[in-house]
């Protein structure tokens, strides 16, 4: 298994994985957590594609690539995040559906 | 910490799972079929560095060879902080210390590291140049020092009016701007540098990027933060 | 230097709104204004420039970003397709420009609407003109950011929900189109897309790009059944927000499609797409269009009217594999449709608005004899409903002329009988309006305040001259096929492999 697989099966896998919590998740912040773990898999992506050239230095392009990428996911992450507060301000309410399963998590007494 | 998560139901996470799992194997699939040999763009970068007027491969393709996916890309920020403030509420609470009284102790540290923050942002700037670094991870680091300043109970200097605000936000999104069309005078393309002019222009957009940069990210930070006694009473009240 | 300034259009449509939204952002809530009313209106002669410019050349024209060719470089192009969408966008934006200066009166709690709206305006022009698919990723992310914060912008709570649904499915969208682009990248190394379309092979990485991307272009195209997001955020947004969201922000993604599946690809290289997208687009027109026979408020039927709509966007692809010598009346139909749609839906949606303003509520029941209270908007709206019918003269019926004719010359009379039956249900919902509002009032069918101020003009009036502008299309369309088939795959300019 090359290094190229190993960086890209991981990107997969996370990609999956935030999925899957995008889905079952109502809470707004684990939604947006969740987006973000699947950009973090298609980052890796990026990068195993730039580590098939084995020269010392890796494919530059797929490496600006993800340079853009982080910033504009850090723009629409801290749009999102201000929405979902600003909607926990106005309603109390911290999910889109369901708003009766969804509460504050408890802070223990600790 | 016994905090109450929220879950879907029974039904919901398996048919998840279960679409998770099916769209990961084909996933799997596709990328291991990426050819392993498939050298890219890099020999084409390679060949044209030298007239990109930055040794670092992927500063060059950020700041020159694809710079008008940089500009897109410090619109979309600058964008998202517009929208961050016109959802956030007033104006005036941007940049306000989000918290009342600071630890003694946070706040003589904060005021003994900041300058070394500057420092370090500033050395992010100029070695991107030949190695990784560069505008946005020196405005991060400036970023940093801002919010570690709001969180240390520092507010924005009285000096910063309102409309300081809006131009520091956006002034590397106009410098990078003006440059991107003034090259158009001297008879190039949009975002074309002139030679010899090519390592002179990417440092004036990287530096006022780097200030921008940092400004945004305080603003983002501190338009959706929630001021500490808030937090600190909401945590207290025993619920 | 004329000439000078020809070659630099390209550019220019992008640069004039981009350089505008920080200014508008810098002048604030007063002089945000007339900036922004001088760079939309700026952006009309320079749609127009290009549409002669490529007309003229009779061929694709390219700029290339920063003197770097491709694939180094990025590259702008301009052929029929991208000049056409660049000038709907320049003449709606424009008009919207227009209607929300009257619109936004309260200018302080709306202070910030001129620069999300330039910003809007110029990610849409950079999509429209982008010839990289990285660079489009960066384009859709400007488009969906600036969308989402103008549709949450009145800060009101159903408006915040809207909002937050809205930007989840888009980032999801963008996620699913970026992980395609990596793929793509992986597969064959080059980002620009005529480049990818010289070197796409049948390769297993490459189609499984293709289906990412397109799975996460239709989230954002609001393609039945990824739908659910659209009616709340485009009934709950500003009107002005509601009509361009309809009119041209979910045209921008599925633009990138029909480029990818008919310029770069052809919908035979992932068997079963075009089909399943055809399926997917007859779907939307039927549920769409029976979940706007039931609304009770008149922007929610305009939104659902816009889900049925976006179906037939995507009869194009099914009908371009098989349509055989008929290609071009496929591929047009599609096109002219993005279109004639934009302008009457963006008329539609503007007359709702002035109805919402001037008279406080939107429901449907309570809407009896408002030709009387409001002609010149009334008047909009029925014109606008008849290219959604698709009666002659109007665009609409240019469309369903062209997809029926490559329906029934290609034998799959069953794509006719799906574009019919829209017509009929898009009769049946728009009836529900015009019908009372056109005849005399009962007291028991009419909610409409007697004394309700007037609207601003300009208001009612750039309503009317979209939904005019959509009707002339069917008398003036002509001029427009021919502008958009320039370099389209489906003129022959280009080899068409999808056979």
């Amino acid at each position: 298994m090359s290094q190229t697989d190993i960086y890209t099966l991981a990107g997969a896998a996370l990609f999956v994985i935030g999925l899957y919590g995008l889905i079952t998740r109502p809470h707004l912040i684990h939604k947006i957590l969740a987006l973000n773990i699947m950009s973090g898999g298609v980052f890796l992506v990026f990068v195993g594609i730039a580590r098939r050239v084995m020269s010392p230095d890796p494919d530059p392009l797929p490496h600006a690539m993800v340079l853009t990428g982080i910033v504009v996911t850090v723009s629409s992450t801290a749009y999102a995040l201000a929405l979902a507060k600003r909607i926990y301000s106005e309603t109390g309410m911290a999910a889109l559906d369901a708003p009766d399963v969804i509460e504050e998590p408890e802070a223990s007494s600790g | 910490m016994a905090s109450v998560m929220p879950k879907s139901p029974r039904s919901v996470r398996l048919a998840a799972a279960a679409l998770c799992a099916g769209f990961g194997a084909l996933l799997v699939r596709a990328v291991l079929a990426i050819p392993e040999d498939h050298p890219g763009l890099a020999p084409v970068v390679a060949e044209r560095i030298a007239e990109s007027g930055v040794e670092h491969a992927v500063t060059a393709v950020l700041l020159n060879f694809r710079s008008y996916d940089t500009l897109l890309e410090i619109a979309v920020l600058v964008l998202a902080t517009i929208g961050v403030l016109s959802i956030a509420g007033s104006h005036s609470s941007v940049w306000a210390p989000v918290a009342e009284e600071a630890d003694p102790v946070l706040s003589a540290l904060a005021r003994l590291l900041a300058p070394f923050m500057v420092l370090a942002s500033g050395y992010l700037l100029w070695a991107g140049e030949h190695a990784p670094g560069g505008a946005f991870q020196a405005g991060s680091v400036l970023g940093a020092a801002g919010v570690l300043l709001a969180l240390s109970g520092y507010a924005r200097p009285a000096w910063v009016s309102r409309f300081g605000l809006r131009v520091v936000i956006s002034v590397g999104l106009i410098v990078f701007l003006a440059i991107a069309v003034g090259v158009m005078f001297l008879g190039g393309a949009l975002l074309e540098y002139p030679d010899g002019y090519a390592k002179a222009l990417v440092l004036i957009v990287e530096t006022w990027l780097t200030v921008s940069i940092g400004a945004i990210l305080v603003s983002l930070f501190i338009a959706s933060a929630s001021p500490i006694e808030e937090l600190r009473a909401r945590a207290g009240d025993g619920r | 230097m004329a000439e000078a300034l020809l070659a630099h259009m390209p550019a220019l449509a992008v640069v004039v709104p981009l350089v505008a939204a920080p200014i508008a952002f810098l002048a604030g809530a007063r002089w945000g204004r007339p900036v922004a009313l001088v760079a939309s209106a700026l952006s009309v002669p320079v749609a127009f420039a290009l549409a002669w410019l490529v007309s003229a050349e009779g061929e694709k024209l390219r700029y290339q970003i920063g003197g770097w060719e491709a694939p180094l470089g990025i590259g702008l192009v301009v052929d029929g397709l991208s000049a056409t969408m660049l000038l709907v966008t320049a003449v709606v934006g424009f008009a919207v420009t227009v209607y929300s200066l009257g619109y936004f009166a309260d200018k302080e709690r709306y202070r910030f609407f001129w620069a999300l709206w330039l910003f809007l305006l110029a990610s849409m022009a950079a999509l429209f003109l982008s010839a990289d698919v990285f660079n489009l990723y960066v384009c859709l992310e400007l488009v969906s950011v600036s969308a989402v914060a103008l549709v949450g912008l009145s800060g009101q709570r159903d408006a915040l929900v809207a909002a937050m649904r809205y930007m989840l499915a888009a980032i999801l969208g963008s996620i699913f189109y970026l992980l395609g682009v990596a793929l793509l990248y992986g597969a064959f190394g080059v980002l620009d897309l005529a480049h990818l379309a010289a070197v796409l092979g049948p390769d297993v990485t490459g189609q499984a790009a293709f289906a990412l991307i397109t799975v996460g272009l239709v989230l954002k195209t609001a393609l039945f059944p990824a739908h659910f997001w659209l009616p709340p955020a485009h009934a709950n947004a500003p009107s002005p927000v509601s009509a361009v969201l309809s009119a041209l922000v979910v045209k921008g993604s599925f633009y990138i499609l029909l480029r990818l599946w008919t310029d770069v690809g052809d919908p035979s290289y992932v068997p079963g797409m075009g089909t399943l997208l055809g399926v997917l687009g007859a779907m939307a027109i039927v549920w769409g269009s029976v979940q706007a026979l039931l609304q009770e408020r008149l922007k929610m039927l305009v939104a659902y009217s816009t889900v049925a709509q976006i179906g037939y966007l995507f009869l194009l692809f099914p009908l371009v594999e098989i349509a055989g010598s008929h290609v071009v009346d496929a591929w047009s139909a599609g096109v002219f449709h993005a279109v004639s749609h934009a302008l009457a839906k963006s008329a539609m949606f503007l007359a709702a608005g002035a109805v919402l303003s001037r008279f406080g509520h939107d429901r449907i029941d309570g809407l009896g004899g408002l030709s009387r209270r409001a002609p010149v908007t009334t008047m909009a709206f029925g014109l606008s409903g008849i290219t959604m019918m698709g009666l002659p003269p109007s665009g609409g019926f240019v469309v369903k002329w062209l997809y029926i004719t490559a329906a029934i010359e290609s034998g799959a009379w069953w794509w006719a009988i799906v574009v019919l039956a829209g017509g009929l249900l898009a009769a049946g919902y728009v009836a529900r309006v015009v019908v009372p509002g056109f005849a005399k009032a009962r007291d028991d069918a009419s909610d409409l305040d007697v004394d309700a101020g007037r609207l601003p003009r300009r208001m009612e009036f750039a309503a009317l001259a979209l939904a005019l502008a959509a009707l002339a299309l069917g008398v003036l369309g002509q001029p427009v096929l021919d502008l958009m088939a320039v370099g389209s795959p489906a003129s022959g300019v280009i080899p068409w492999t999808g056979q």
